[in-house]
């Protein structure tokens, strides 16, 4: 029976009420309102994943694997996790109990922030960095403090800034080269120095090595692999980037048992395990996707290599993205913010890129690019990116 | 020929139209060195032309009626197959020739306007000639896939949201 007089007082939590909605949602709400634009926003590869593997779990259905699997995943799937990060990045980790798989890195991320995370821990977040970083460190209860990087030092961790960050409070850091949205990777001196403090402080390190296979200009060196490091670091990895699967939701976190088995009670509760059918083509992506992989890096990065160079020659300054598939470039010199720069090229150029101020400290004065678009598509949206910097420039605009 | 010589025939082996300048920053060398670089590999034949591949059946005009033929021959003594097939693929109307492995030895691809002037051109040209022993022909129904291009239409829209994380 309806009583008139009941009314629902809405109770949010205080950690859910402390958090922003992404920056980013406001800037795709104007975007996809608009017809006809180049989008250079887009946060995941142009490519469909690859037949095999789409075959794969179309195969699986087939088949009627449509069961749970265990929580940490198909042992199959642990297992070639495991072979494949010996094989291409020299690291241990035990099928048994050293791999979960999760449901994108992002509920990886979760994770290892809700299993290490206690209230008034403050986690370090190399910025600009991902988006979820921040959100979900205050989501678990800590404090997250910036830890800025700049174009002066190439986007790299600077050692003795993240020494200076570090109080009696600081549990964690979280680290990701190759970076979203810098592009950044981490020269093998830098990151000795990194985890010298990271060791000296008797930290945790998170790193999220998504983009660890679109490394262009050397091989990538795995944070845990630094002596003293294994220890300490939760992994982050998965199939979205390097296998083009950015929809099928599947990842995966390495780390000593203490920790898997920390993030295995959350992920066992909260999720249960990963989509069994997801996991079925994530077992094709490592047993034979690599093929197709290489090809895609291949042409990433010359593709990098191109869109670099044009947007240097459109008059901004940009510094050599060693991984990943973003370019960002400074635009201080157009006076304008990295919100109205995007907005106003959204606008009069017709072009999307995504401000840099939405990926935390550092990120204003830039913008990211995704150069994960068709040679074309590249090529028109550098030269309307040159006119309307050109415009700025020469203030040939109307006063604003 | 080097690294960059293999990157280059790599990239425009499947984007033959992106401009010398393009090409010569995708892979880091001067556009002049580029022009220099692709000058040669046509020079020596390494690059032999380059085309558009064009779906007939989406225009005006009529599409061409395509065959693969397989035949068999007798090689000839000192020249195995090469003579006959330098016979073969100096016609215009062929526009592939390969020697296979299997149960016959050239594989012929052959266009016309009709079946009547692949079948004209089967019995008059083909089968005549000395060292042939038999030929098999087998229309084409419809391309699918040619040169790893798909013919057929699909969705070609991006999937993916204008802007994401
Ligand atoms: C640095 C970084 N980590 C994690 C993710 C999320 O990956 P997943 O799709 O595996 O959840 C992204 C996606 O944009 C990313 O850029």
């Amino acid at each position: 029976m309806k009583t008139a007089n009941t009314t629902h007082q809405p109770k949010l939590s205080q950690a859910v009420n402390s958090i922003e909605p992404s920056g980013i949602r406001r800037f795709f709400d104007l975007a996809a309102s608009m017809d006809n634009i180049i989008s250079l926003g887009v946060g995941e590869p142009d490519y469909s994943t690859p037949w095999n593997v789409r075959e794969a779990s179309i195969h699986s259905l087939e088949r009627g694997l449509t069961a749970y699997t265990a929580n940490a995943g198909l042992p199959e799937l642990r297992k070639s996790i495991s072979r494949y990060l010996l094989e291409r990045f020299q690291l241990e980790y035990d099928a048994g109990n050293e791999v979960v798989v999760t449901v994108g890195a992002s509920e990886g991320i979760d994770l290892a922030l809700r299993s290490i995370v206690d209230p008034g821990d403050e986690v370090l977040v190399v910025e600009p960095c991902f988006v979820s970083y921040a959100p979900l460190v205050s989501l678990a209860g800590g404090t997250p403090v910036s830890v800025p990087t700049s174009i002066e030092a190439d986007f790299m961790v600077e050692p003795d800034l993240l020494a200076e960050k570090v109080t009696d409070k600081t549990k964690a850091v979280m680290l990701s080269f190759p970076n979203n949205p810098t592009g950044a990777v981490m020269d093998n001196e830098t990151m000795q120095r990194v985890a010298e403090v990271c060791i000296d402080h008797d930290l945790i390190v998170i790193s999220d090595e998504i983009y660890a296979e679109l490394s262009y200009d050397c091989d990538h060196q795995s944070v845990p692999i630094l002596p003293g490091m294994h220890e300490r670091t939760i992994l982050i990895s998965g199939f979205s980037k390097s296998f083009a699967m950015t929809g099928w939701r599947i990842g995966y976190v390495c780390a000593p048992p203490i920790y898997t088995e920390a993030m295995l009670k959350i992920h066992q509760y909260g999720m249960m395990c990963a989509s069994t059918m997801a996991q079925y083509a994530a077992l094709e992506a490592l047993e034979n996707g690599k093929d197709v992989m290489e090809e895609m890096i291949i042409s990433y990065r010359q593709r990098r290599n191109y869109f670099v160079e044009s947007l240097k020659e459109s008059g901004l300054e940009c510094h050599t993205p060693g991984g990943a598939f973003y370019a960002f470039p400074s635009i201080k010199k157009t006076g304008l913010t990295s919100a109205e720069f995007a907005e106003k090229l959204l606008i009069e150029e017709r072009v999307a890129v995504v401000p840099g101020s939405v990926f935390g400290e550092g990120g204003e004065g830039h913008v990211r690019c995704s150069y994960a678009a068709s040679m074309a598509q590249l090529e028109e949206a550098t030269e309307r990116i040159g006119r309307f910097v050109a415009k700025y420039l020469s203030g040939d605009v109307e006063s604003r | 020929m080097d690294e960059k010589d293999v990157e280059l025939l790599s990239i425009v082996e499947e984007q033959g139209r992106l401009s010398e300048d393009q090409l010569a920053k995708m892979i880091a060398l001067p556009a002049d060195e580029v022009t220099k670089r692709l000058r040669c590999l046509e020079k020596d034949n390494v690059i032999l032309g380059y085309s558009a591949l064009v779906d007939w059946s989406k225009t005006e005009k009529a599409e061409p009626v395509t065959a693969a033929i397989d035949v068999k021959v007798t090689p000839t003594r000192g020249r195995g197959f090469d003579e006959v097939a330098e016979r073969i693929y100096r016609y215009h109307e062929v526009k592939a020739l390969y020697l296979m492995s299997g149960t016959y030895d050239l594989s012929v691809v052959i266009e016309g306007e009709s079946m009547s002037e692949i079948a004209r051109f089967v019995s008059e040209k083909l089968s005549t000639l000395e060292s042939v022993i038999s030929t098999t022909t087998h229309f084409q129904l419809k391309r699918y896939k040619h040169d790893g291009f798909i013919f057929v239409d699909e969705d070609d829209q991006d999937p993916r949201m204008v802007v994401s994380p």
